[in-house]
């Protein structure tokens, strides 16, 4: 994966429905996009969030679900054949001359002419449960996902949470550990009811174990655990031996490596001109819940004004020779071309 | 009009007034009240405006629904009187209304 390089003109980090209208007013310039985003689908924290919550301030839609945004949006970007690449977060951002290289933690590595970033309040990463000096066992026996099964062969595994991801991992890494261990606050769970079937059913044949409770203190030593305290549901309290925890208290988005990329920041906040809102950097844009300007608003519908201002002065960096005429999709027929309507 | 006490973890007491229909986690936010991150920004989907109900106000407020009681699986040292305040609509039955926000949001 690492080998190629993608060459195109832009890369739009974050596919939220800002990145997503990112795709389309570049597209009618005639910019190619590659998008990254750190989950496994487009939308941001519209799928993320409230994928069933209506949205009511999207011009000339009264009502408009979160999930059914993204659809329509991801439609509507459809002509411009933009490349996605999920389930991985942009690591580093270099210059080139003329360009920039960006490469995620995946290893993918696109070069561009011009970088987007429309990555709204951050990468969703693993929320840290508050665990006393849970930070020494990160990475060495805590680990809030799997990259390698094999890690976790022979060894004793406690679970942390009652959803799909804390499921998932019970049933998967079953076979491969020595034991697991699921601990959650209730009787119920969030999961996929057929995981939760399959769960049980490893727990009635003694396979792995479940405990009712919620995790209060790690101990051991030098990064490596020995146990846990849990609080039973009954208040009891007991400890679990252990070598690893894998908690899973859902996501929280943090700003994440922007902070490196050498782009001036305020509060965690890219600022950006109201003009073309470029950075502190020529040919790095922040658009949508991002950036930051007298007066922003961080509204979906501010993100859609931003990208279409954007793509203006992306142009002139990747057609530096080309003049840019201004049209309308109603009545231009090169950019109904595109749109793939005429 | 209610009132709504909200007692942070080291014990200091803001009571705040809040217009019935509001959420208890908008009075909070409203007034700047710290704790309460509410990062989801109310649409029960994140467990960081997770609050302690008061014992005296549990019935009057309710208990959660499914939605709410899967998010507070999100939320740290969940107990039986752990509720999301954006989940607990400000009525005027609610005047008085106590809540203890937790040591931490996560």
């Amino acid at each position: 994966m690492a080998e190629t390089v993608i060459k195109t003109d832009a890369v739009i980090i974050g596919a939220g429905p800002v990145g997503l209208f990112a795709v389309f007013e570049l597209g009618l310039v005639d910019i190619k996009a590659h998008v990254v985003d750190i989950l496994d689908r487009p939308g941001g924290q519209c799928t993320e969030l409230y994928p069933e919550k209506p949205i009511y301030d999207i011009p000339g839609l009264t009502i408009v679900m979160g999930q059914e945004l993204t659809d329509k949006l991801t439609d509507q970007i459809k002509p411009f054949g933009a490349e996605f690449h999920f389930n991985q977060r942009v690591e580093t951002l270099e210059r080139l001359d003329g360009g920039f290289r960006v490469t995620t933690d995946l290893g993918t590595t696109i070069e561009a002419k011009i970088v987007v970033i429309a990555a709204g309040g951050g990468s969703f990463t693993p929320k840290r449960p508050p665990l006393p000096r849970i930070e020494e066992y990160e990475g060495k026996s805590v680990f809030y996902s799997v990259r390698k099964m094999e890690n976790f062969r022979g060894r004793d595994v406690l679970i942390v949470g009652g959803g799909d991801s804390a499921l998932d991992w019970t049933l998967n890494l079953q076979p491969v550990a020595k034991s697991i261990t699921l601990v959650h606050r209730r009787p119920d769970f969030r999961a996929a009811p057929a995981s939760v079937q399959k769960m049980m059913t490893l727990v009635d044949s003694g396979d792995i174990s479940f405990k009712l409770g919620q995790v209060t203190e790690l101990h051991g030593e030098g990064g490596q655990l020995r146990s846990v305290t849990v609080k039973g549901a009954d208040g009891t309290i007991f400890e679990q031996p252990t070598e690893i925890m894998m908690p899973f208290f859902g996501l929280t988005m943090k700003l994440g490596p922007v902070a490196d990329w050498g782009i001036q920041l305020h509060e965690n906040l890219v600022p950006v001109d109201t003009e073309k809102f470029e950075t502190s950097e020529k040919g790095i844009f922040a658009i949508g819940d991002i950036n930051t300007y007298p007066g922003k608003l961080k509204l979906i519908l501010s993100g859609f004004h931003e990208a279409a201002l954007m793509a203006q002065q992306a142009h002139k960096y990747v057609y530096p020779d080309k003049k840019l005429i201004f049209q309308y999709t109603t009545s231009s027929s090169s950019l109904q071309k595109k749109l793939g309507v005429r | 009009m209610a009132r709504i006490t909200y007692i942070q973890h080291d014990g200091t007491k803001h009571t705040v007034e809040a217009e019935p229909g509001m959420t208890v986690m908008e009075a909070a936010v409203k007034n700047s009240i710290p704790g309460i991150a509410a990062e989801c920004g109310g649409a029960c989907a994140c467990a960081t405006c997770h609050v302690y109900v008061d014992e005296a106000w549990r019935e009057a407020t309710g208990s959660p629904a499914q939605i709410e009681e899967d998010m507070l699986d999100f939320a740290f040292d969940v107990r039986s009187e752990s509720r999301l305040s954006c989940q607990i609509k400000v009525t005027d039955a609610l005047d008085g209304l106590v809540v203890r926000i937790p040591e931490k949001q996560i």
